[in-house]
């Protein structure tokens, strides 16, 4: 499904993913996981095309295209999805609007049909209750006022509504407490299936008591340092990141 | 002044009621010894009256059905009377005006309402600071004449349409409102400009709203005529004690468009919201000259402005809050911010504050951007295009403002009219509507 190999990219002329691959295939879970300025995040920004990261050596493969080829939509529209670390706040266009225009964006890409509003209106109310955001959030400004529990929970209702093949998510754990994380847990527990993965980035193993993933990666200086199971990321969270830089170094 | 508007100037004289005549001559006679503005003339100094150096007639009563017309009529309920090039068109109309209220043409006004007329005209506009409320009162040959009676609470919207037709040679239409909002009494009001066809006519427009102890005016004035039209226009207010007037703007781009917004704070515990949208494409011009003059305590202004303005279109905001020295307690609130959806579009904005009292709270701010890229970016990610994520981000950016008008049916109207001026394509509007 995904296949990253050697992938160097640089923000702002700054080079801080330096030869990082990773393969991830269908109905995977991996969490990469690593210290602060390791380059989680910008992998997770790179996938999806964000504008000033770019490129400067290697490949990325998904769904057997040439991901960095395409522009940001029609990553999503092939089945990308990228939760945000920081959810940005687009006042004046409702939470509504917003999903109806991605719904109908990626559907029509897809082949499928539109959703009538009455059916989508109910996929969205579901969604909603089952990442415990009121409907009334529906109606408000994309993530505007939003807390930052709130706003993670919308990532995940988005995710429900677009049924990616790929989600990345990015420090989603992160600022949630123990109930919302076991909200988010159980939204990605029930979206898995042998199609579906996930990456999942965080810097926490806490996480991982709840979205058991199948491989853990620690990234460290812009490349994949060491690989293992969900061992390695109880392994990080008892001794921390220095022996895994010490090792690497 | 050159004599360009000398048509209409003698057309009215011809038709006035003798109790305007002296109006009339003092308009004219300044008006006649006055130089047209020019870009060195600070209150013009980015709109240029060079659409005005042409020669104007006088205009006619037209008789062209409303097919012809090639305008829908929006009905928000209440009563709705429609003027044509000036002249008002009875079977147009809807005439059932509610119980409390008079609603007359100059023309008509009874001897009781000449009077009321006879003593507020005038009284509000500053004609020595604004120089076309000179024509407007040389050319005034009639006017409308709306009274709310004090406690009256009209719920029906009052609706006023002042249509121009597109006639072989430019032409001037004299607009002119006088409303009284008596003392403890509510209602709604629109005054709404548009044209039928591409628009050639140069409307002169004076609005004065005089709100007495505890009234509450929710007014809104909408500029939608496009293309060739020009107008030049003013609102101006009083708002006496605890007074409460709500204002909304909207104008849609043309060839020449000014309109002047002037809020007297006479009263203490009087407050003023004043909402504003302007859209511009195309090589259009609007400029919004706001002030606000606080001469009294414990006055409140909550003002929001904001522009988009695309291709080679200029924009102008000008946003005048003054407090006087007995003003003390005042708050008040102004924010313009204008987006820029090309690299050709321009805006000038500029809040000025002046204040004279020291106990007193204020702020304001002015910001041009273009489309924040975070956003975009964020609507993409989602699957959006980025042709629509551009269309949501642009309406969304005016939309908090027109969430902002209490009248459903109106913002119902205005919604799909405004979606259609950031897209052509329908299929980039539908989410927004």
């Amino acid at each position: 499904m995904l296949k990253i190999d050697n992938l160097h990219a640089r923000v702002d002329d700054k080079d801080i993913l330096k030869g990082l691959s990773l393969e991830v295939k269908p109905g995977e879970v991996h969490a990469i996981m690593g210290p602060n300025g390791s380059g989680k995040s910008t992998l997770g920004h790179v996938l999806a095309g964000r504008p000033g990261y770019t490129r400067s050596a290697g490949s990325v493969e998904f769904m057997g295209q040439d991901l960095l080829e395409l522009n940001t939509e029609e990553r999503a529209h092939l089945g990308l999805f990228l939760a945000y670390q920081y959810p940005v706040e687009i006042p004046g266009v409702s939470n509504m609007e917003f999903l109806k225009a991605s719904v109908d964006a990626v559907r029509e890409k897809r082949g499928l049909d539109s959703l009538d509003t009455v059916s989508f209106m109910k996929q969205a109310r579901d969604a909603c209750k089952l990442v415990d955001l009121d409907q009334s959030f529906l109606k408000r400004g994309v993530n505007e006022g939003f807390s930052g529990g709130e706003k993670k929970r919308n990532e995940l209702m988005q995710m429900m509504m677009l049924q990616p093949r790929l989600a990345i998510m990015d420090e989603t754990d992160s600022g949630l407490d123990i109930d919302a994380l076991q909200v988010v847990a159980a939204g990605v527990n029930n979206m898995r299936d042998d199609d579906r993965s996930f990456i999942l980035i965080t810097h926490y193993q806490r996480l991982l008591n709840f979205i058991e993933p199948d491989f853990v990666h620690v990234l460290a200086g812009g490349r994949i340092v060491k690989s293992g199971d969900k061992s390695l990321a109880l392994e990080l969270e008892d001794k921390g990141y220095t022996w895994i830089e010490d090792e690497v170094a | 002044m050159p004599d360009l508007m000398n048509g209409m100037l003698d057309a009215a004289s011809a038709n006035a009621p003798h109790w305007l005549q002296e109006r009339q001559s003092v308009g004219r006679k300044v008006w006649v010894e006055a130089d047209l503005p020019t870009r060195k003339t600070e209150a013009w100094k980015y709109t240029s009256l060079h659409a005005l150096n042409r020669s104007f007639d006088s205009a006619e009563p037209s008789a062209a059905s409303k097919a012809e017309l090639g305008f829908e009529y929006p009905h928000f309920g209440g009563c709705k009377l429609v003027f044509v090039d000036g002249y008002l068109r009875a079977d147009l109309s809807r005439m059932d005006i509610p119980a409390g209220v008079q609603l007359v043409r100059f023309a008509d006004a009874d001897e009781a309402q000449t009077e009321l007329i006879q003593r507020n005209l005038g009284s509000v506009v500053d004609s020595s600071r604004h120089l076309f409320a000179n024509l407007n009162d040389a050319a005034l040959n009639d006017g409308v004449f709306l009274q709310i009676d004090a406690e009256t609470d009209v719920t029906e919207p009052l609706h006023l349409i002042w249509l121009t037709t597109t006639q072989p040679t430019a032409f001037t239409v004299n607009q002119r409102l006088l409303v009284l909002s008596g003392a403890s009494s509510r209602a709604s009001l629109i005054e709404h400009f548009d044209c039928a066809g591409n628009g050639n006519a140069f409307t002169n427009g004076i609005t004065e709203l005089l709100l007495e102890d505890g009234a509450t005016l929710h007014h809104h004035r909408l500029h939608l005529e496009e293309a060739g039209a020009m107008h030049i226009g003013g609102v101006h207010a009083r708002l006496a004690k605890d007074s409460t007037l709500q204002s909304f703007h909207l104008a849609l781009g043309s060839e020449l468009k000014r309109i002047d917004v002037v809020i007297n704070h006479a009263g203490p515990g009087a407050h003023c919201g004043l909402n504003g949208v302007y859209l511009l494409r195309n090589e259009e011009h609007v400029d919004y000259h706001t002030c606000i003059e606080h001469a009294s305590p414990h006055c409140t202004t909550d003002e929001v402005f904001r522009g988009i303005i695309g291709d080679s279109a200029t924009a102008v905001f000008n946003g005048r809050i003054h407090i006087h020295p007995d003003a003390q307690k005042t708050r008040a609130q102004l924010s313009n911010r204008n987006l820029l959806t090309s690299a050709q579009a321009e805006v000038n904005t500029k809040p000025e504050l002046e204040i004279y009292a020291d106990d007193v709270q204020c702020a304001h701010g002015a910001t041009v951007a273009q489309l924040d890229p975070q956003m975009m970016h964020y609507l993409q990610t989602r699957g959006v295009s980025r042709e629509e994520a551009e269309t949501m981000l642009s309406y969304g950016f005016i939309n908090e403002v027109i969430d902002s008008i209490a009248l459903k049916p109106l913002r119902d109207y205005l919604r799909p009219l405004l979606a259609k001026r950031f897209s052509r394509d329908p299929k980039l509007m539908r989410h927004i509507l």
